[in-house]
């Protein structure tokens, strides 16, 4: 299949940017999105220039590296996917695709449709565990856990950290993420000891590093490859008004 | 060549690890502060170690060359993770579980790793469980168990299909509680380019940060290597994109011995390659094989649809051959089973390089929605894929590299040759022998980092305690440093005609079909000499676009691939002159007349460990291997 694209290209953080077309003739509906970049990028090699630099690495949508918006949407168009598990037989043969990066200012471009997501990681270095040493644990059946406490903490466990939720927000929150490290640890018995502390210290490391406040557009929800819930949000906000309340 | 002394403790086998604890030497708390470790790699093994080094004191500078500590490829294991726990009164034990991986690593590991692992595996659900991982649950709130390929006991702990994940979202947790702690300095972005070695010791390393461009040196009393398996030198593989070999074979270079190279995993169950677009084979989990039946048509060339084709005219190939096992036959069994159905033209799909799963029988049996609780997210992941529905269709599934067993050479307390360098999970060799048992990387993996390596780390550090820092101007960080310098101004100023990804598809074809499934002596002698003339052309014909302080992921990738090319001859050698079949390593000239695998224990019961050298081939050590736990006999799984 033939494809028009239009690609974010930008140095660096302090650099301006633009949409660059490029033209690929020889895509496959059974290739990944992120094989077709490979083909664009072999192009550009072929001619001479530098590769559009994106993050991937697993392919298989649970290392959270890849993401771009693609369409105007994080991760493109199939419902509950990250970036590599999209394949081309989602477009028609001449489609115009345009690929940008995730865009936030907690999210620094560093090239291209690469950006600097470390943010996330200081927003779970504030709390987001159970300090528990790791010789220190008792044996694990003494800690029942109920099918649906179980599922429900494994639901938001399942984050992949990728940002596409930040992405898809107008205001850049990071409310669906932040939260579904707070409810899938309170939602289990060895996780609740904390759980004051560790959601406004987590909640307060959001705001610090820049992301918006959450208005409850839902855009997360549908954009997220693992498909999350905002119900976390709201549990979080609630744990967050508990413990503020002293609860 | 000489005798490899793996320092094995004394005593009976499940006293050996206890006696080892009450005897090493410790580092006390206040010097612990004192001392610094670097560790790199950020999965289960590193990221474990990190964790557990920060938890006791030690400075920790933990590298990885993802954007996150949260991303190492453990994240992408889906099955489970072994553990003797015996919940399910089933006749489990730790000896049960030991005997289980030696036997599935058909008698070419070291028993006493073995039994440490087995061991081990108790206390590591414990730990996973007060970490918060999500295990699955059953009604009463205790903790679900299912089997896995090799095994006739349910000890698997698994967190739906996403165990890896799961399991890691602990590790990195321990992380960031020990990086709010201020114990470790975390380096995301940056790769390991070279190790520093002053008199036969490791004194630190060199990395590239991935974003500047940067070269920098960083010293520490210790080095801990936690940077998985090669098995992306295959190029299509389960592994993830950025796997590589450097950081191992960088210490290989510099005096670590390399063990057991050729002992690479096929994995049964993979996705099979759908056009010369692929750039990697996705997994789907061994655990499908607990309801999944395997079949091929009966009839080679057969190609009506799946659900035309009735029971009489299929050939449900694993449970015919191996009826005790079934679907469940260990990994290397099942992945040769599917070649030779494959060879034999029963392949089946659009380029006829698979072979079916089938779910009919078990919807029936215990209808859709036990299915989809049990394998919900990798049917999805199937469809994501291929487009097909799974529950109406069979899956098709083809053997993929997975695994290497083989990996830098370590003693019992997991250091390799050169002091002070330390290997943990994959990139060591010791605990699966030729085959690995499915759901027992995350378990190596997580115990290497959490139990064994802060433990047999302050028996080499409590000697040290009085040693400052080696300088980092130091002409041992010179060396290196301009060396890898060098490198990459002479990967810049090629600029041939073939782009880095050419000459890594190259090597992995050629060593798929040299040094894959099956090997034989011809095709060894075959897999060497292309290697070596792709690694000429490599150096002569490479194209690399951008520079060298900026980012540039042509430039990393050719990195890695450099190394590799070197690797790929290695391997071919180890293959070429292990002569016997054992576990994954199946030689075409030493197999039964049945087609079964033909051990040499007389010959071979040793550990290959390869010795590096700048001119010449390498030089192979030997580690006998000795059993005194287990009768070593012929594995059958009929």
């Amino acid at each position: 299949m033939e494809l028009n694209l239009r690609i974010w290209r930008q140095d660096g953080p302090d650099t301006p940017g633009q949409l660059v077309n490029y033209h690929l003739d020889n895509a496959d509906p059974g290739m990944s999105f992120l094989e077709m970049l490979d083909a664009v990028n072999e192009q550009l090699i072929n001619n001479g220039e530098r590769v559009i630099e994106f993050d991937h690495d697993c392919r298989e949508g649970i290392c959270g590296s890849c993401g771009m918006v693609i369409n105007g949407r994080p991760h493109g168009p199939a419902q509950g996917s990250s970036t590599c598990q999209l394949h081309m037989r989602s477009f028609q043969n001449g489609d115009q695709i345009t690929i940008e990066p995730f865009r936030a200012s907690a999210f620094p471009i560093i090239r291209d449709l690469k950006v600097d997501r470390s943010a996330f990681d200081r927003i779970i270095d504030s709390g987001g565990y159970i300090s528990t040493n790791i010789a220190a644990a008792p044996e694990a059946n003494s800690i029942l856990i109920s099918k649906d406490e179980a599922s429900n903490a494994f639901d938001a466990a399942a984050c992949i950290g990728c940002g596409a939720c930040v992405a898809s927000c107008k205001n850049a929150s990071a409310a669906l993420f932040t939260s579904a490290k707070v409810t899938h640890l309170v939602n289990l018995p060895q996780g609740k000891v904390e759980r004051s502390t560790r959601v406004v210290q987590m909640v307060d490391q959001m705001d610090t590093e820049g992301f918006g406040a959450c208005s409850f557009t839902e855009a997360c929800e549908a954009v997220c490859p693992q498909q999350i819930s905002v119900n976390h949000i709201a549990q979080m906000n609630w744990e967050y008004n508990r413990a503020k309340l002293g609860m | 060549m000489t005798m490899l002394d793996a320092k094995i403790p004394n005593g009976p086998i499940e006293k050996k690890w206890s006696e080892y604890q009450a005897t090493c030497a410790l580092v006390n708390a206040a010097n612990r502060k004192k001392m610094t470790v670097i560790v790199i790699g950020s999965g289960l093994a590193g990221g474990g170690a990190a964790a557990a080094l920060g938890e006791l004191g030690y400075h920790v500078k933990l590298f990885c060359f993802h954007d996150s500590t949260r991303r190492a490829h453990s994240v992408a294991a889906q099955g489970g993770v072994n553990a003797a726990k015996n919940y399910q009164n089933d006749g489990d034990n730790v000896y049960r579980m030991f005997y289980d991986a030696i036997k599935g690593g058909d008698y070419r590991s070291r028993e006493a790793n073995v039994y440490r692992m087995a061991e081990l595996s108790v206390r590591l659900i414990d730990t996973c469980v007060a970490q918060g991982v999500p295990f699955a649950r059953e009604y009463g709130g205790s903790l679900g168990n299912r089997s896995f390929g090799g095994v006739q006991v349910e000890r698997t702990f698994y967190a739906q299909g996403q165990t890896g994940q799961q399991l890691l979202m602990g590790t990195n947790s321990a992380i960031a509680r020990q990086v709010k702690a201020g114990r470790i300095e975390r380096f995301s972005r940056h790769e390991m380019l070279d190790l520093v070695v002053k008199n036969g010791r490791a004194i630190g390393v060199i990395v590239r940060d991935a974003i500047t461009g940067e070269i920098e040196r960083h010293a520490a009393h210790a080095v801990v290597l936690g940077t998985g398996g090669y098995a992306k030198i295959y190029y299509l593989s389960t592994m993830a994109m950025g796997c590589n070999a450097t950081a191992a074979w960088k210490a290989h270079k510099r005096g670590a011995f390399l063990a057991n190279p050729s002992f690479v995993q096929v994995h049964p169950t993979s996705l099979p390659a759908l056009g010369k677009h692929q750039s990697k084979l996705t997994l789907m989990s061994e655990s499908l094989r607990n309801d999944g039946r395997i079949w091929v048509p009966a009839k080679s060339g057969d190609d009506r649809s799946p659900e035309k084709i009735p029971d009489s005219e299929r050939d449900y190939y694993l449970e015919r051959k191996y009826p005790a096992f079934g679907n469940l036959t260990p990994r290397d069994i099942a992945a040769r089973a599917a070649k030779e159905q494959i060879d034999a033209g029963h392949g089946v799909g659009p380029m006829r390089n698979a072979v079916f799963l089938d779910f009919r029988d078990a919807i029936a049996q215990h209808g859709r929605e036990i299915i989809q609780s049990r394998y919900g997210n990798l049917f999805g992941m199937y469809q994501k894929i291929t487009g097909i529905d799974a529950y109406v269709t069979p899956m098709l599934i083809a053997p993929s590299p997975h695994f290497t067993m083989g990996g830098l050479w370590v003693d019992y307390e997991l250091m390799t040759t050169i002091e002070g360098l330390y290997a943990c999970g994959e990139c060591n060799f010791a605990d699966h022998g030729s085959n690995r048992l499915g759901a027992n990387s995350l378990l190596q993996a997580c115990v290497d980092g959490y139990f064994i390596l802060p433990s047999t780390i302050g028996n080499f550090l409590s000697g040290r305690i009085k040693e400052p820092l080696y300088s980092t101007d130091d002409p041992e960080f010179d060396q290196a440093e301009s060396k890898a310098r060098e490198d990459i101004q002479k990967l810049l100023s090629i600029k041939g005609r073939q782009s880095v990804d050419y000459f890594h598809r190259t090597l992995g074809a050629t060593l798929w079909d040299c040094c894959g499934i099956s090997r034989s002596r011809e095709s060894l002698n075959r897999g060497i000499e292309q290697i070596r003339d792709l690694r000429e052309q490599f150096w002569s014909d490479v194209n690399i676009t951008g520079g060298a302080y900026e980012p540039n992921s042509e430039l990393e990738k050719a990195t890695r691939v450099m190394d590799f090319l070197e690797l790929g001859e290695l391997m071919c050698i180890d293959a070429l002159h292990r002569e016997e079949s054992c576990g994954a390593h199946f030689r075409e000239e030493y197999q039964t007349k049945e087609g079964e695998s033909l051990r040499n224990d007389e010959g071979f019961s040793y550990v290959s460990a390869w010795q590096h050298r700048a001119e010449g081939e390498p030089i192979l050590h030997k580690e006998p291997l000795s059993f005194e736990a287990v009768n070593v006999m012929t594995r059958n799984y009929k």
